[in-house]
């Protein structure tokens, strides 16, 4: 038996180190040798007996079971059940203590295992610096590049299970004055055009009707769509008024008619009529969604509308099957991070594109089979590679003009292009003609179609819920914006310097 | 019961602070507020049950009694049995854990205590911060380099 034990000391408080740490699926998220992981059977990442299942960067896949948690002495314990190295036995323990001069960490890691004698030196290396090492200089990177806030791999990872952020205003607010008419701060478009058309000011919140319910937004979601509805190419927006169409939020009051949600809920929407980007609003409750405690509202205003898109996209619109190959865009925007995540658990071969080489890492470590740097390789081309010149069986573009032809090029024959955005511009005219020399099919899915009842609109989102809780999708903390810098959110979502979402804060 | 936790990392080995700190009659050469300190009855400063009898720099007088020592895990723990903090069935416990990575101290310093309601707030500062807190400090800075 060889024990191992290595420590640190990270320069950060205790607190914030265990939340990184306590979450067992969480450690592809900082560790440089774990490409993916994930929680079989569905089971909470603190659930002692939960198996985490994860591959290395090299290819290989390990088991690891939870066999002990405290959140009273910050310590874990975990098992392997299967490596693909012989670590015989291995048994090993995290335990973190606060230093109280100062606002440190120590952070101590041991393990015990039986090598065989001829590679015992060899794994006691591997462990030592090739995991424990390793994984500190990972999370004090971790740390680093939260602390100067990019949003690359800011994810929290209790992103899912934390309590919801403290809610510091009354849950029921008193109704109106008679006679004094209600204002809100808002988002307002006076006329289609640039992200400079996006300002701030003070509309009238007009008296709650009989059927409607007056919701206090918390945080609220920015997607391409707001910025389709800014320029006029959608008309979901008739200036002037307020875009935005995904928001989570209090319920703040509730007309006589309505039914199901009471003042104090905590909803979020992903839906027309616009309006989101505003502090208060009054909404027809149909689209409403109630948040369970274990979905924070950044998370839902981040990823509902995204979510649901990536729901219907992946099961309605083209049912992705194991073994297939999708190509993706934009993988590492919003949209793009969901649906590989989703494909990948589906079983099927991801191919992703991304415009950066940092934005490619975010993509690995998501899942993606492979990744192309677009500005750097013809993706058709390199899509014919990767595939032995077969092609993919779906490819899913939101880029639309600089993609269009070459998605077409990529796919196999009987291959599905299916079209739902056009961030750099509408795909032009095509005849239709050309697609029989591979027997193509094209899909051009509008949003409202596959979501504007309960009826349609359930589904998706409990799917969607369902996937983050089982962490077969996550969802990296956003980008947040003042509500009133939603024009530098919509100069930042175009430019396409962005990864993950983005959202506005309505209170600073 | 009251429960003070105090720590801190000391640049050295943590074989080379045990050394220091494992003499249970060396307070006054690395405490700053402790003047003198005996151990009773001619005994050695490393036989549990031992007890060291020492004064403050403020005159204020102190029994404790050793009743766990080890090389081992590099901790030791002890009671007060006399002394003007009115604290009743005082234990604390200071352990050393090498760091393993620069080769450094943690010095961590706890103790559980019963007394009066009032006073507890005082107390845990007293002797957190005052006394402990202010040790360990002493400590930091005398393997400082």
């Amino acid at each position: 038996m060889v024990k191992v034990c290595q420590s640190t000391i990270i320069e950060a408080p205790v607190d914030e180190v265990w939340a990184i740490l306590r979450d067992f699926n969480g450690h592809d998220r900082w560790h440089p040798a774990i490409a993916f992981s994930e929680i079989e059977g569905g089971e909470p990442v603190d659930a002692v007996g939960a198996v985490r299942h994860f591959r290395l960067n090299d290819g290989g896949e390990l088991r690891e079971q939870l066999l002990a948690l405290s959140d009273k002495d910050r310590r874990l314990s975990y098992c392997l059940l299967e490596a693909p190295l012989p670590l015989m036995g291995y048994v090993a323990s995290i335990r973190l203590k606060p230093v109280t001069d100062g606002n440190a960490t120590f952070w101590e890691w041991r393990s015990e295992f039986q090598p065989p004698a001829h590679c015992r030196d060899e794994l006691v290396r591997l462990v030592t610096e090739g995991i424990y090492q390793a994984g500190f200089a990972a999370v004090r990177n971790l740390l680093k590049r939260r602390s100067v806030g990019s949003p690359v791999e800011t994810r929290p990872p209790q992103a899912i299970v934390a309590p919801p952020p403290p809610i510091d205003m009354p849950h029921a607010a008193p109704r109106t004055a008679p006679g004094r008419t209600a204002t809100t701060r808002a988002i307002v478009v006076e006329r289609y055009g640039g992200p400079e058309e996006l300002r701030l000011r003070d509309i009238e919140l007009p008296p709650l009707a009989s059927n409607e319910v007056r919701i206090r937004h918390t945080v609220i979601g920015v997607n391409f769509i707001d910025v389709y509805c800014r320029t006029g190419f959608f008309d979901l927006l008739k200036p002037p008024g307020v875009p935005g169409m995904e928001a989570a939020g209090i319920i703040e009051a509730v007309g006589p008619a309505v039914s199901g949600f009471s003042a104090g809920d905590r909803v979020a929407y992903a839906c027309p009529p616009v309006g989101a980007y505003s502090e208060r609003r009054n909404m027809a409750p149909e689209l409403l969604v109630h948040l369970s405690d274990d979905i924070t509202d950044e998370i839902a205003a981040a990823g509902l509308l995204k979510g649901v898109s990536a729901s219907f996209l992946l099961h309605d619109v083209h049912a992705v099957k194991p073994g297939e190959i999708v190509l993706i865009h934009a993988a590492a925007g919003g949209i793009g991070q969901l649906l590989v995540q989703w494909a990948r658990h589906l079983g099927a071969t991801v191919i992703a594109t991304v415009s950066s080489d940092d934005k490619a890492r975010v993509v690995e470590r998501l899942g993606a089979d492979h990744v192309i740097v677009y500005s750097r390789e013809n993706f058709g081309d390199a899509v014919m590679r990767l595939t032995g010149g077969r092609g993919a069986d779906v490819a899913y573009d939101a880029v639309g003009n600089d993609t269009f032809a070459g998605s077409l090029a990529a796919l196999a024959v009987r291959g599905h292009l299916v079209s739902f955005g056009q961030a750099s511009g509408p795909v032009g005219n095509w005849d239709i003609g050309r697609f029989a020399s591979k027997s193509l099919t094209i899909s051009r899915p509008n949003y409202a179609h596959f979501t504007d009842t309960p009826e349609k609109l359930a589904p998706h989102v409990a799917r969607f819920f369902q996937a983050l809780r089982q962490g077969v999708v996550r969802i990296e903390a956003p980008t947040r914006y003042d509500l009133a810098n939603a024009a530098d959110a919509h100069r930042d979502l175009e430019s396409r310097r962005t990864t993950g979402a983005l959202v506005l804060m309505p209170k600073p | 019961m009251t429960k003070v936790y105090v720590s801190s990392v000391i640049p050295a080995p943590a074989a080379e602070v045990w050394k220091l700190v494992r003499n249970f009659n060396a307070l006054p050469s690395w405490a700053p507020f402790v003047a003198e300190s005996r151990i009773e009855q001619n005994a050695q400063a490393d036989q549990i049950g031992c007890i060291r009898s020492f004064t403050l720099k403020d005159g204020g007088r102190i029994r404790e009694r050793l009743l766990a020592l080890s090389d081992y895990d590099l901790s030791c723990s002890y009671a007060i049995l006399e002394s003007p903090m009115a604290v009743e069935n005082y234990v604390a416990t200071l352990s050393l854990t090498p760091i393993t990575d620069g080769n450094l101290t943690l010095a961590e310093w706890q103790a559980e205590f019963d007394c009066a309601a009032d006073r507890e707030a005082a107390l845990m500062h007293q002797i957190g911060n005052g006394i402990f807190q202010t040790a360990l400090g002493a400590l930091k800075h005398r393997f400082g380099r």
